[in-house]
């Protein structure tokens, strides 16, 4: 096999691995267990929000905030 | 998910270790930095001494910086997030204590060893080879540390901070070991395991990738949780940071020949490193855009939050010198900038204004939350370094900039019959301004660390009790509502 072959099959190999992330990334089926994941940083805030006595409600309404995003 | 009911008491001791040695650092390695470069204004500055000259303080410095400083950050902040978004307390405490005192030990060898002289020269691998072992050793339980983190976590997800971490840990550790494989003769010399183009190869993999893995992907790391974090919304695009994930991983580990533009490296991998670093600006940007668009309705808190400031300049100019540096790559730009200021300009654009911003606005968002406090000591004075901060990066990237460009201008200029228009000292000597401006940046920049170190002194001592404690104890379960979806 030709060399330039090679170079042109393995082109081709990455760009369908990438379209595969891709489509595995933004298929529908995916959205929820990312909005999950997405969330996870503010997963423990109802600790940090008893352990400091600065406005528990801001803490809140982050999760309202990412409930929302994960709504539309 | 039933996480209110069960919470760990997490492991903040090694990070707040690792989060003051990170400070600690900073000063020392971008104090070394400012000397070296006063000592290109006023080269008396070498003192005359052997170990206080540029060749062996620059190795001290880049080693500082990047490991020491960048290094310790990297530690605190994966230690830290690991656990919160694992909700698991650190797997092996006794062995991530170790990565702590053997860290500083790697550390406290690099500052001993190198000015006196004792190197391997490879570029930011200068370390002797007993140094050498004990980062592997220290990296492997790192990595033990992490993972076995990840695998006691009570989410069903990874969150995607974590898989950068987790990329940084492995590849560094592959680049280290493969990188630093030598034959010593001595305690204090080795020869490298491999020769002439293939060494040049080898040690440019390892280099760029310490770039793209210990500078960029540990870093988006923590991008990908402080600026959530600060900002209180979650990341703008979940999936794109998955996408963002894999091609960056995927694609980085290829550009390291762009170093090696028209050397002895055959032609096909000089080109193929140019087309990678040419493909990269698509994840970097994407990266980018998905920080800051994470912003997107909160843009009002700039104003008032310098933390986030810190983060978002940092990400501009993560998305600055991720546009440079692909065109850099380019063989026709490379010719002009190769081995000119530019490219010192352009690590920096990089180094100050991405990695040392981010991880400052990282670690005032962290520092409190150690200590048990709301608030760093003073938010007057974290607007005050980031002034500082700013403006030294903006000075010295310019007057690189320019250097870069006049030098490379120079050197390249011919008369009619041939013969070169300048001698290399008049292209030295058109820098001097350049080189003037480059050290008042950096010492912008050090005296905006040096607030950094009052500002974490004063939040460290002022503190009753340490966070971790004290949050597992006043937690009321009946305060925590358990989030249901």
């Amino acid at each position: 096999m030709d060399i330039n072959t090679i170079r042109g099959l393995a082109t081709l190999v990455a760009l369908v691995a990438f379209l595969s992330v891709v489509f595995w990334a933004y298929s529908s089926r995916r959205k929820g267990d990312f909005d999950e994941a997405a969330a996870l940083p503010f997963a423990d805030d109802q600790q940090e929000a008893a352990a400091n006595t600065d406005a528990p409600g801001s803490h809140r309404e982050t999760h309202k905030n990412s409930q929302k995003r994960g709504a539309v | 998910m039933s996480t209110a009911t069960l919470q760990p008491t997490y492991n903040y001791k090694v990070v707040r270790q690792f989060a003051i040695m990170a400070v600690v650092w900073g000063v020392v390695g971008m104090a070394v930095g400012l000397l070296i470069a006063s000592q290109m204004v006023f080269p008396e500055l070498n003192l005359g001494l052997p170990w206080t000259s540029f060749g062996r303080l620059r190795p001290l410095h880049t080693n500082a910086v990047i490991f020491a400083f960048g290094g310790c950050v990297l530690f605190a902040t994966s230690y830290y997030i690991v656990q919160r978004t694992c909700q698991a307390t650190l797997a092996m405490p006794r062995l991530a204590a170790f990565t702590f005192w053997g860290w500083q030990l790697v550390i406290v060898a690099a500052a001993i060893t190198l000015p006196l002289g004792i190197t391997s020269s490879k570029e930011y691998a200068e370390l002797e080879w007993p140094i050498d072992i004990l980062i592997a050793v220290v990296w492997v339980s790192y990595a033990l540390v992490f993972f076995g983190t990840i695998m006691k976590r009570k989410s069903k997800h990874i969150y995607v901070a974590n898989w950068f971490f987790g990329a940084f840990i492995i590849t560094v550790a592959v680049l280290h070991i493969v990188n630093s494989a030598s034959l010593p003769v001595s305690l204090t010399k080795s020869y490298s395991a491999y020769a002439g183009a293939m060494d040049a190869m080898i040690q440019w993999w390892y280099g760029h990738n310490a770039v793209g893995f210990f500078l960029t992907a540990g870093f988006l790391g923590m991008m990908y949780y402080f600026v959530p974090k600060q900002a209180e919304r979650p990341v703008y695009s979940y999936r794109l940071s998955i996408v963002h994930f894999w091609a960056l991983v995927a694609i980085y580990i290829w550009a390291g020949p762009h170093h090696l533009h028209y050397t002895a490296l055959p032609d096909w991998a000089q080109s193929l490193g140019m087309v990678m670093s040419l493909v990269l600006l698509a994840p970097s940007w994407g990266g980018m855009i998905n920080g800051v668009m994470t912003l997107s309705g909160a843009w009002h808190k700039l104003r008032t939050d310098p933390i986030l400031r810190f983060l978002v300049v940092s990400l501009s100019f993560y998305g600055m010198s991720t546009f440079e540096g692909p065109m850099m790559a380019i063989k026709t730009v490379n010719a002009l900038s190769h081995y000119t200021d530019w490219t010192i300009g352009h690590v920096h654009s990089g180094a100050l204004g991405w990695v040392a911003m981010v991880s400052f606005g990282s670690l005032y968002h962290l520092i409190p939350r150690l200590y048990g406090k709301e608030q760093m000591y003073s938010v007057g004075l974290i607007n005050m370094h980031f002034w500082l901060a700013t403006i030294g990066t903006v000075l010295y990237i310019v007057a690189m900039w320019v250097n870069g460009i006049t030098q490379g201008l120079m050197w390249r200029a011919v008369n009619e019959d041939g013969t070169l228009t300048y001698s290399f000292i008049e292209s030295v000597e058109a820098s001097g301004v350049g080189y003037i401006v480059r050290a008042i940046g950096g010492a912008f920049f050090v005296l905006g660390m040096l607030t950094m170190a009052y500002n974490v002194y004063r939040t460290a001592s002022e503190s009753e009790e340490p966070s971790s404690d004290k949050e597992s104890l006043e937690l009321n379960p009946t305060t925590a509502p358990v989030e249901g979806r």
